[in-house]
């Protein structure tokens, strides 16, 4: 078996390749072929018949679709440049100028909400945002009115940022740290100032990692749809939650939503190639 | 998405382990066409879909002790997860679920997709005692077959905060009125459309609806414009029973639909709440109902005697917050708490229960007219999410 490197590839690639194609690529298959059935509005039961009846009810400009569709990607977008401003800084700090020992503790900091249940972690947003919460509590004490955050839109906005931002944060971090000094001291040398070898040089390195970044948080949002129920208000339900709404009575219609979040994330991961997103930097 | 990819492997899995375990079983047991004359012994085991605390242990350890039926539950947090959880795995509870205790907005579409099966009603002896209108209500019972034995029921109630709201509201009005705006909150469930159809069909009688349940396609059209204009005074929409309750709890609700066991919730926590019954007003009753592959039948129908009976009815209706279908439970109520019964409105005169229109899955025939077609559950679905979206 030494004498032929090749047939330890395949013995070696096979079981998880077979995996990825099976279970992976292979139901995405059945979700797209079973969005383009139909489901009796009677029994539930699906009926074989080939239409592009659940698309055509999506892309109404009547039905509310669109406008879920719409708002969904707005507050994904939303979310992820939020979490790019926010990170940034810090994984810079992180990379560039922390000591060891804080750059450690600066770590255990970010990652540590995950070592907690995402729902654990929504169910303290929103004693935290509710009226008798603890952001209102602050503002009273000094001395400013109550908000109404709990159950709104910006709430939902906080929240997902709040979730996501480990994810933007460490993509970040690891294009940051890459980054040789010696293009630093070089660029200093050619007479440029801080903010010029930032333009120039950190920002186009590090481009990559925030666009790896912004997959993770705008796939993460895009899918979501227990943020929503929990911390959103009445106008804040999104793809996810109309998935979740037909899974049972109508799968086909169902299918064929979730097939709109793949859609976009498909264009983005393209935008991302284009910005040079999986090239190592 | 992940979920429907997750449900698709598990039931490759499921379906494969479950078909050869019960395929003999569920082959003897079903060999007779037709529900059973007599039950049989016990399995030992009964697998329930149930509501929380349906089948508390308060209860159902004497049943296990006296049966020995052991019961293993999954609780539902909604009445699709109830619906899918049955449908799921070849539909029927895939040959897993023995019973579930469907509420009536999805008890006939659980009839419809086969997913129940017709049960000897006579093997029940506390159903003779029942009130009338439970013993063959339109949601379990189809041209006379039973597919089930009605177990529990309630109305919706007006709950607000007593604090807050000022006068005590009278009627169902005060969700539609801007008076207190953002403050509002109703379920987020497309059965919600009956509450505001039965507001319509007192307010505006120029569109004719006769049966919150069963609406023309003009009638939902104007109930939806309704819901949409109340949506800009909402809070929020709360989908589990425990995010309305958080709702009051934070101050950021002061009234909304719900049902009796919130404010039971709400009161042990010291919430200043009261809730009203206006009438007349949309109200839910479920019903114990047979998985059409049931593993243990014997056991489930033991269950459906055991639980109906006054003293279980009695008991269960005080854990829940919820009223018997069986009137003699009246004074094992009393006994439990005094004035409870009174207070669940389980002596009530029959007209009480006329002004009370029970929870059914619509569907496409109008039960009061031949003329036009109603719109199904599909399209409520497809009208809830115009209203949310």
């Amino acid at each position: 078996m030494w004498r032929r490197p090749w047939l330890k590839a395949v013995a070696l690639l096979t079981p998880p390749l077979a995996a990825f194609l099976v279970v992976y690529v292979g139901s995405l298959g059945v979700l797209f072929i079973s969005s383009l059935w139909t489901s009796n509005s009677f029994t539930s039961s699906i009926e074989h018949t080939w239409t592009f009846a659940n698309y055509r009810t999506i892309f109404s400009t009547s039905g509310p679709y669109l406008h879920i569709a719409g708002f969904t990607l707005k507050m994904a977008a939303a979310v992820t440049l939020t979490c790019a401003v926010l990170a940034f800084p810090l994984a810079f700090f992180m990379a560039r100028v922390a000591g060891k020992r804080t750059r450690a503790l600066l770590f255990v900091m970010v990652l540590l909400p995950l070592w907690s249940s995402y729902l654990v972690r929504l169910y303290a947003w929103q004693t935290i945002l509710a009226h008798k919460g603890a952001i209102n509590w602050a503002l009273n004490g000094l001395g400013l009115p109550d908000q109404n955050l709990a159950y709104t839109n910006t709430a939902m906005w906080i929240v997902y940022t709040y979730v996501w931002l480990p994810f933007m944060v460490l993509p970040i971090y690891s294009a940051l740290e890459r980054i040789p000094d010696s293009y630093l001291e070089a660029s200093a040398d050619l007479g440029a100032r801080g903010w010029r070898t930032f333009r120039s040089v950190i920002l186009p390195l590090a481009l990559p990692g925030i666009v790896a970044g912004s997959i993770f948080t705008f796939a993460l949002t895009l899918g979501d749809y227990i943020t929503p129920l929990l911390v959103g208000g009445p106008n804040s339900l999104m793809i996810g939650n109309y998935v979740y709404e037909n899974f049972s009575t109508n799968l086909p219609f169902a299918a064929a939503l979730a097939v709109i979040p793949m859609a976009i994330m498909g264009v983005y991961l393209l935008i991302a190639r284009r910005l040079g997103a999986f090239e190592a930097v | 998405m992940r979920r429907i990819r997750k449900r698709n492997v598990f039931a490759a899995v499921v379906v494969a382990a479950v078909a050869t375990a019960f395929a003999v079983t569920a082959a003897t047991v079903r060999a007779g066409s037709g529900p059973p004359t007599k039950i049989g012994k016990g399995e030992g085991r009964l697998n329930v879909i149930e509501w929380a605390a349906y089948t508390d242990p308060s209860f159902a350890k004497k049943f296990e002790n006296q049966t020995g039926c052991i019961i293993h539950r999954k609780d539902a947090g909604s009445s699709q997860e109830m619906f899918a959880l049955m449908h799921a795995n070849g539909g029927g509870g895939g040959g897993q679920y023995d019973l579930v205790s469907a509420s009536g907005d999805a008890s006939l579409r659980l009839i419809y997709a086969h997913d129940v099966q017709p049960i000897n009603i006579h093997l029940i002896p506390s159903w003779k005692q029942f009130l009338p209108i439970f013993k063959s209500p339109p949601h379990n019972t189809v041209n006379g077959v039973h597919y089930g034995v009605s177990v529990q029921w309630g109305p919706n109630t007006l709950i607000y905060n007593t604090k807050k709201v000022k006068p005590a509201p009278k009627n169902w009005s005060v969700i539609y009125s801007k008076k207190y705006a953002g403050h509002i909150t109703i379920p987020n469930n497309p059965i919600q459309i009956a509450d505001a159809a039965l507001y319509l069909e007192k307010t505006k009688p120029s569109l004719g609806i006769k049966d919150p349940y069963e609406l023309t396609q003009s009638q939902l059209t104007a109930t939806v414009n309704l819901l949409k204009r109340q949506k800009a005074n909402l809070k929020r929409f709360w989908s589990y029973p425990a995010d309305e309750d958080t709702s009051f709890r934070n101050g950021d609700v002061w009234l909304g639909a719900g049902w009796p066991y919130q404010t039971l919730q709400l009161k042990a926590n010291h919430v200043p709440v009261k809730e009203i019954v206006p009438r007349p007003t949309t109200g839910w009753a479920d019903t114990w109902m047979l998985a059409s592959k049931a593993p243990h039948p014997n056991c489930a129908y033991k269950w459906m005697k055991y639980v109906t009976t006054p003293q279980v009815e009695a008991k269960q209706a005080l854990v829940f917050g919820e009223t018997p279908v069986n009137p003699k439970a009246c004074p094992y109520m009393n006994k439990i708490k005094k004035g409870s019964c009174a207070g669940y409105h389980l002596n009530e005169p029959a007209s009480y229960y006329k002004t009370i229109k029970f929870w059914k899955t619509p569907i496409p025939q109008c039960g009061w007219t031949k003329k036009q077609s109603c719109m199904d559950y599909a399209a409520w679905v497809q009208a809830w999410a115009q209203v949310t979206g």
